[in-house]
């Protein structure tokens, strides 16, 4: 009785029935519809958290200034503007690398859940001009997102949260 | 006409060389980089260009370098790019650890830092190999079959890593450098009869 489980030809056909339903199950999860009465979260970007230095302090502008950050945040599920929400932003700008504290800095979402704040120029570092932002005050899920400009001659990035309660 | 030729030759190579170095060192970016982020790119420009040298000496194509001189550069060149890739990977590390431990584990968000340490992997492997091929008793087809394999990959990754990185280095000089070392690289193998190692033994 056993021994037939362990013959070659058992062993095949229990691989088969096992990626049959895989594949089953793959195929129903992607035919479930889209949630679509919900906005769904953010999820963190690869390497979105690298130097990230926690406790940025909320700023009127990070250092000189001419460069924008801006973006909105929104809570996953209904699509709601979140407010008050403090996104931590940094960069290696024409004033000091990602790792400087003073490249660090933090702003705090208005009642439309839109932030703006303003910065030094980003100028490409470790291959790409990209920016940093994080959200992780409690409340919502930790996000980390690394938005990469389209032209390095560019003079704001944007980047999008959408919070999951935590 | 061969002295007129050589010199021809030993100007294009040094313009090669020196050109995309020339042109990065009056990048704007290196005004918000630090000396050691300067340095780290520096050791990997240099790097490309020792790469664009190890072919063409290999294949003893350097006038006044035929092979048996010119192998005993390539291996001293070797050793040198071997040095200039920890430099260049040290030094990026130092300016930014998470950013080199990402793309040394393939999981940078950057495509071309793959390509990178691939290429860097392909340098140590055949560094080591070279080193190591008289204690391995390895024989010559055995051996050659593994460097030029290695010489690949090591070309390959390093044009596709320079070409995707946005840093210092200009477009054009980047770009002419890059098919400089695709050429010399093919020059090589053909001088080589790199071909031939595709075949079966006694096929």
């Amino acid at each position: 009785m056993t021994r037939s489980l362990t013959t070659r030809r058992g062993i095949l056909r229990g691989g088969a029935t096992l990626a049959g339903a895989a594949l089953a199950t793959g195929a129903a999860g992607l035919l479930v519809p889209a949630r679509a009465q919900g906005v769904a979260p953010t999820s963190s970007m690869r390497g979105g958290s690298n130097n990230y230095l926690p406790g940025a302090p909320v700023v009127e502008r990070i250092g000189g200034g001419g460069f924008w950050m801006t973006g909105t945040v929104r809570r996953a599920g209904d699509g709601a503007p979140l407010k008050d929400i403090r996104i931590q932003i940094w960069a290696h700008t024409t004033e000091g690398h990602e790792r400087d504290p003073h490249s660090h800095g933090a702003t705090l979402t208005r009642a439309d859940g839109t932030f703006r704040l303003e910065m030094p120029q980003i100028v490409p570092a470790f291959g790409q001009p990209h920016g940093h932002l994080a959200y992780d005050s409690r409340a919502f899920e930790t996000v980390f997102l690394r938005p990469v400009m389209r032209s390095a001659s560019d003079t704001s990035l944007s980047a999008d949260f959408v919070l999951q309660p935590a | 006409m061969g002295r007129a030729r050589a010199i021809l030759l030993w100007a294009g190579f040094a313009a090669a060389v020196i050109l995309p170095v020339a042109i990065a060192a009056a990048s704007p970016l290196l005004a918000w980089r630090q000396p050691v982020y300067i340095a780290a790119g520096f050791a990997g420009i240099v790097a490309l260009t020792v790469i664009l040298a190890q072919p063409l000496l290999a294949a003893g194509r350097l006038p006044g370098l035929p092979a048996p001189r010119g192998r005993r550069i390539h291996r001293w060149t070797g050793a040198a790019l071997v040095v200039l890739v920890l430099a260049h990977v040290g030094g990026l590390w130092l300016t930014s650890p998470p950013d080199v431990v990402d793309a040394l584990l393939f999981t940078s968000p950057t495509p071309f830092s793959a390509w990178g340490v691939v290429a860097m992997w392909a340098i140590l492997f055949a560094a080591i190999l070279a080193a190591l091929r008289r204690r391995l008793h390895l024989r010559p087809r055995v051996w050659r079959r593994a460097h030029l394999s290695l010489t690949l990959v090591i070309v390959i990754g390093s044009i596709v890593h320079a070409i995707l990185v946005e840093g210092t280095m200009g477009t054009l000089s980047k770009w002419a450098l890059c098919l400089l070392v695709l050429a010399a690289t093919a020059r090589a193998f053909a001088d080589l009869r790199a071909w031939t190692l595709l075949r079966r033994r006694h096929g």
